[in-house]
């Protein structure tokens, strides 16, 4: 695992808030019937979390679960753990339509944390942060790229994009972070 | 002379001088100043020249409406031409430059333009185009391009930065006077979520200047209290300097702040543009004052009369010291009662209205001012300044009763409703014929997605110009509960509309009224439009000028619009106005770029190894959002050596392609072959478990638009490559079948081609190399060409692909992206005595042309079908169906006249231009010589030492051996024979070791 590098290598500025790439994250697509109890039973013995509802995100214990459409999730463990998840759940639910895959590599995330860390993203996506809620995942756009995020702690949120267009991201996210450029006081 | 009073002045702070440069001369002002009151306090009145006659200009009004005051401000990576000086606020060392003029503004060799104005008739500009017809090519284009246009084009690179923010509400309140205040108390009283913008720094709008009594307050007092309460709102946004610049669909709004424009270095975005989602807009954005045409309009020192006490009293600026006024309304009164009371003079007051005014013209005539009523402005008099106004009957034709000496004329004629926002995205108005205004039309306002208003107009903006109906008409319009506040002034007799002054003005009048000053257009010019036809009011426009430009016609347009009525006899509701389109006031270029600049212009995509290929002479070239490096330069070596020199390498040792951008799409589920079967040409669905096949897929037309090989990975999924710009396409075609037309066929996809790395290693050192890696048997017999192993490879997760794009012994190696950087530097150190070495896009791109196979975007181009290259192969002719298949049946499809592929040599070896067209015997209907083929593909192919060629030909494949004639540049004819595609190892023993 040693070979193994994220996009920016752990690239941090700090602006009026902090950006940071997080660094190497386990996710795991899986496609199939949200609804049936084969899908339900395998997310929960492999994150210990249930399916979460539209739109919505469930955390604990360093995984997540996250709904990404009607009929995909994104499971979030630790990077070393991916292959091993996506063994098991491939397992759990033979029989059953659906499709696993390891994309742990295909992306770059980013956290933005600060009290004002909303206002970075209501400069790059056009989401209603004031409505934004905990618990909730927003699949969208930042600037020019397809992104999504989430809120990770009292004054931190979690995004994440392709990890080619990482240092575009990160570019994004110093600039509009930048001292003077608050949206509010 | 314009000069500062020693007293007053509400918005400027003199503990807080600032300084300035006009054209160079140093000037003063104060914190609080916009460019326009420190030009004035500093005796600055003449400010520019006319765009077509080069008359001189002076400052004539105190915001947004301001034509003629525009200056080019800042300096190097700050310069910006045609900024508003009414609008734009002081900051110290600003530097200021006057537009349109040469060699100086005092004196402008343009100006002889002034004394040829019968040269430039309404529709100058449409009539050069016309007549004689060499004319506007060698005589006007070349001196009109000199001579007109507004300010200079910045030369350097913008400085400062700028961004957008995306912001929702429920009600956005647009304008913060007493209307929008109003308004915002009342929705934020009900706990709506609220923003509030005014496009200036100061709250109030005129209402504190002009004097109103509100809930018992003076104006000034209640606006304090109603910006504390709303402050204390946490529902209430609140935002200055930030102007709606336009209303679109679905209450969609920009706005436009300029959150740096007053502290230029400081760091801060300069703009910032705010992209909101408002689920109702009430538009508070106050009326326009109008000017009145009478002869001499245009002379410096003539303003609007709310100017003049808008810079008596917000910023102590007296414009002059006698000051004539003109009106044909009650408002104008005001203005000479601020005069009065700053101790300047005001000889009389013009009042066009036989009957006169009401109660303030009776408090004006107190204070032993003349007041002459039923009277108009004959003419100024004056050439860079007023130097005095001619009075005569307002019913006659002009002749002079009187001269009356000034040095400023303060003109009303009457008040506009800012109607834009509610007009941009189609809101209608209706003509107020007692008002003489047109105002939004309650019944007819532009509608949302529920078909319901989106907008409400309220206060000034709907046409209320007295502060008890203002303070009503707000109130109401956000739904306010309880009373409105209650508002005082003085009550007004009836507006007189006055289009022209005086009425019974002659010809030579006429061509010295203006109506645009921005334009120089005058009344003449509208009038003798109409003479030659022009009746709708936007050709009108267009023909004569009228309200274009950085105005857009602000005090100009209602004027046009009315004297065209007047010369086709119709009334104006007729005429009509001309469009209101977004921006309200001109938006900078660098706010609607946003942060899109530099590095971050474009998302640019990296694959895992870029940061390797920048330190190691990658020449990178675009493909898609990709940068993939075309070679890698050695020191002192050119691109096409360095290629030569990659392509031999791996003819010969072995190189590497950093093959990231490769699409990898998963298509899995009990559906997925028979899916797969209709997606391309070939039978994908009896593909062993194990193994590849090179696969093409076409749209309904039939034509070719994507290719690559598929991989049998289980019995229920494959993995499908498609080309680097078609990754994101070919996906998003494949989900629009499954989810709109087989979506109860089970198959799932996902786009994986992030997740890998990809690497292939080609050449015949290629299976020494990996067999040094280890952990994967490559040999021959264990791992045969067309299929694939999954294992550890050099302590690698890896899945090795035998396929090959180059004709050369080739295994592609797919790892997960975080370990592509890795193995890359593990291959080129484990096959250093090799010869290993990176290759580039434009090797592949060679290698690949002299094995004939076809390239994605060369050899296709949207009118290729797969027969056409000889892919007959390649389709299966057992299945029923795959898309495209009946399209390829039509006739056109079939025939055998169709371009098709070829090899191409030169017949001297040179190498032909891409592109180049073989031409045929005679002629087309055009005159241009027939063709019959053209090249898709051409390289020096350093294997063959010659110019290599891939073209299609009109029945080529029947023609081998046949010569073609290839004209190129200079008459020259490249003479090259049809010969077989494939160019290098026909038999393809190299790449099957």
């Amino acid at each position: 695992m040693s070979k193994a590098v994220s996009a920016l290598q752990g690239e941090k500025h700090a602006g009026f808030v902090e950006v940071a790439e997080a660094g190497l994250r386990g996710m795991v697509t899986l496609r199939g019937d949200l609804g049936a109890s084969k899908v339900k039973k395998a997310v929960k013995a492999v994150t210990g979390l249930p399916v979460p509802a539209q739109r919505r995100i469930e955390i604990a214990d360093g995984k997540a679960v996250a709904w990404m459409s009607p009929d995909e999730l994104l499971l979030m463990v630790p990077y070393g753990d991916a292959p091993a998840t996506v063994e098991a759940l491939q397992q759990a639910l033979a029989g059953e339509h659906h499709l696993v895959a390891d994309v742990s590599d295909a992306r770059a995330v980013f956290t933005i944390r600060g009290e004002k860390a909303h206002q970075v993203l209501m400069k790059l996506c056009p989401v209603d942060m004031e409505r934004f809620e905990e618990g909730e995942i927003r699949r969208t756009r930042a600037a020019q790229v397809a992104a999504a995020f989430w809120k990770s702690g009292p004054e931190e949120f979690t995004l994440v994009s392709f990890r080619s267009v990482a240092a575009y991201v990160m570019g994004l996210l110093e600039v509009s972070s930048r001292p003077g450029s608050e949206l509010f006081e | 002379m314009s000069t500062r009073l020693q007293k007053g002045g509400r918005l400027i702070d003199r503990s807080k001088p600032l300084q300035f440069t006009f054209n160079g001369r140093r000037m003063s002002g104060y914190a609080g100043d916009t460019l326009a009151s420190a030009l004035l306090g500093a005796g600055q009145m003449l400010v520019g020249r006319s765009f077509k006659y080069h008359r001189p200009r002076g400052i004539m009004a105190s915001g947004a409406e301001e034509p003629n005051a525009l200056v080019g401000l800042g300096e190097g990576g700050r310069f910006e031409p045609n900024q508003r000086t009414t609008t734009t606020e002081l900051f110290d060392g600003a530097v200021l430059e006057s537009q349109n003029h040469w060699p100086s503004l005092e004196f402008d060799i343009g100006a002889i333009n002034n004394r040829l104005a019968r040269l430039f008739p309404a529709g100058f500009y449409y009539k050069t185009f016309m007549f004689p017809r060499f004319a506007w090519k060698h005589v006007f284009e070349p001196v009109i391009r000199r001579s007109a246009g507004l300010g200079k084009a910045p030369r350097h690179r913008d400085e400062d930065r700028y961004e957008h923010a995306y912001a929702f509400c429920d009600l956005l309140v647009v304008g913060g006077g007493i209307a929008g205040l109003t308004a915002a108390l009342a929705a934020g009283r009900q706990g709506k979520r609220v923003w509030l913008v005014e496009q200036t720094p100061h709250w109030g709008g005129r209402a504190v200047v002009d004097g109103a009594q509100i809930d018992g307050m003076e104006a000034d007092a209640w606006v304090r209290q109603a910006l504390q309460t709303l402050r204390a709102m946490p529902n209430v946004t609140l935002r200055e300097r930030t102007m709606a610049a336009g209303l679109y669909d679905h209450g969609y709004v920009l706005l436009y702040e300029r959150v740096a424009d007053h502290t230029p270095g400081d760091g801060r975005p300069r703009h910032r543009l705010w992209r909101m989602r408002a689920g109702h807009v009430i538009t508070a954005t106050g009326a326009i004052e109008r000017p009145l045409a009478f002869a001499g309009n245009d002379i410096p020192g003539v303003m609007l009369a709310s100017a003049v006490r808008d810079y008596v009293v917000n910023w102590a600026v007296s414009p002059g010291d006698r000051t004539v006024i003109v009106t044909n309304n009650d408002d104008a009164y005001r203005t000479a009662l601020v005069l009065l009371d700053a101790g300047l003079s005001v000889p009389a007051v013009i009042d066009a209205r036989p009957g006169g005014g009401g109660e303030l013209a009776q408090a004006v005539r107190e204070r032993g001012v003349r007041v002459l009523d039923g009277k108009g402005v004959a003419q100024v008099k004056g050439g860079k300044r007023v130097t005095g106004v001619s009075v005569c009957n307002h019913a006659g034709e002009g002749a002079e009763i009187e001269f009356i000496p000034c040095d400023v004329v303060a003109m009303s004629g009457g008040w506009s409703p800012v109607v834009h926002l509610w007009s941009h995205c189609g809101g209608k108005l209706i003509w107020d014929e007692e008002r003489a205004m047109f105002r939004p039309d309650p019944n007819r306002p532009p509608t949302g997605a529920d078909g319901q208003a989106m907008v409400t107009a309220a206060g000034a903006a709907n046409g209320m110009l007295l502060v008890q109906e203002v303070l009503e008409d707000a109130h109401s319009a956000a739904g306010g509960t309880g009373a409105a506040p209650g508002g005082f002034c003085a009550a007004e007799e009836r507006i007189l509309p006055v289009w022209i002054m005086p009425q019974g003005a002659g010809p030579e009048l006429r061509a010295k009224m203006w109506l645009d000053p921005q334009n120089d257009v005058k009344v003449s010019d509208v009038e003798l439009a109409a003479r030659e036809g022009y009746e709708s009011v936007e050709h009108t426009k267009r023909y004569t000028t009228l309200g274009m430009a950085t105005d857009q016609g602000k005090v100009s347009n209602i004027n046009g619009l009315a004297v065209l009525s007047q010369a086709l006899n119709r009334p104006i509701p007729e005429t009509g106005t001309t469009t209101f389109r977004p921006p309200y006031t001109p938006i900078s270029m660098g706010a609607i770029a946003g942060e899109a600049r530099g590095e971050i212009f474009q998302p640019m995509r990296r694959t895992p190894m870029h940061g390797w290929h920048e330190t190691h002479g990658a020449h990178f070239e675009p493909v898609g959002q990709w940068r993939r490096p075309y070679c890698y330069l050695r020191t002192g070596e050119g691109i096409q050596d360095a290629v030569n020199r990659e392509i031999r390498n791996v003819r010969n040792a072995v190189g590497l392609l950093d093959a990231s951008t490769l699409g990898k799409i998963l298509v899995k589920g009990p559906d997925a072959g028979r899916f797969l079967d209709k997606m391309y040409t070939n039978m994908m669905s009896t593909l062993p478990v194990g193994k590849c096949r090179y696969g093409l897929m076409c749209n309904e037309n039939g034509f070719l638009m994507d290719d690559g090989v598929v991989v049998r990975l289980s019995e229920d999924s494959w993995l499908c490559h498609t080309t680097t710009g078609g990754a994101d396409r070919i996906h998003a075609w494949m989900e629009d079948w499954l989810q709109c037309e087989w979506w109860d066929w089970k198959v799932y996809t996902a786009n994986l081609t992030e997740q890998y790395a990809q690497i292939a290693v080609a050449g015949p050192n290629a299976r020494a190399l990996l067999e040094r890696l280890g952990g994967m048997d490559v040999s021959k017999e264990a791992f045969p060409f067309m299929t694939w192993r999954e294992g550890t490879l050099g302590g690698f997760r890896a899945r090795v692909y035998r396929i090959s794009f180059s004709g050369e012994l080739s295994y592609e190696i797919a790892v997960p992206a975080s370990e592509g950087l890795a193995l890359w530097q593990a291959l080129l150190e484990a096959g250093e005595d090799l010869g290993v070495a990176p290759y580039g896009t434009e090797a592949m791109h060679v290698l690949r042309a002299e094995k004939g196979f076809i390239m994605i975007g060369d050899e296709t181009d949207g009118t290729v079908i797969p027969q056409d290259l000889g892919l007959d192969w390649a389709i299966s002719k057992k299945k029923e169906d795959y898309l495209g298949k009946r399209a390829q049946q039509r006739p056109y499809m079939v025939s055998p006249e169709r371009w098709r592929l070829v090899g191409l040599e030169t017949l001297d070896g040179s190498v032909l231009p891409d592109g180049a067209y073989a031409v045929d015997e005679g002629y087309n209907a055009n005159g241009q010589r027939n063709m019959q083929g053209r090249v898709t593909s051409s390289y020096y192919s350093p294997t063959l030492d010659r110019g290599i060629a891939l073209g299609l030909v009109r029945r080529g494949p029947e023609r081998m051996g046949e010569v073609l004639e290839f004209p190129v540049d200079g008459g020259r004819v490249i003479k090259a024979r049809i010969v077989d595609p494939v160019f290098y190892d026909k038999e393809g023993e190299r790449q099957n070791v």
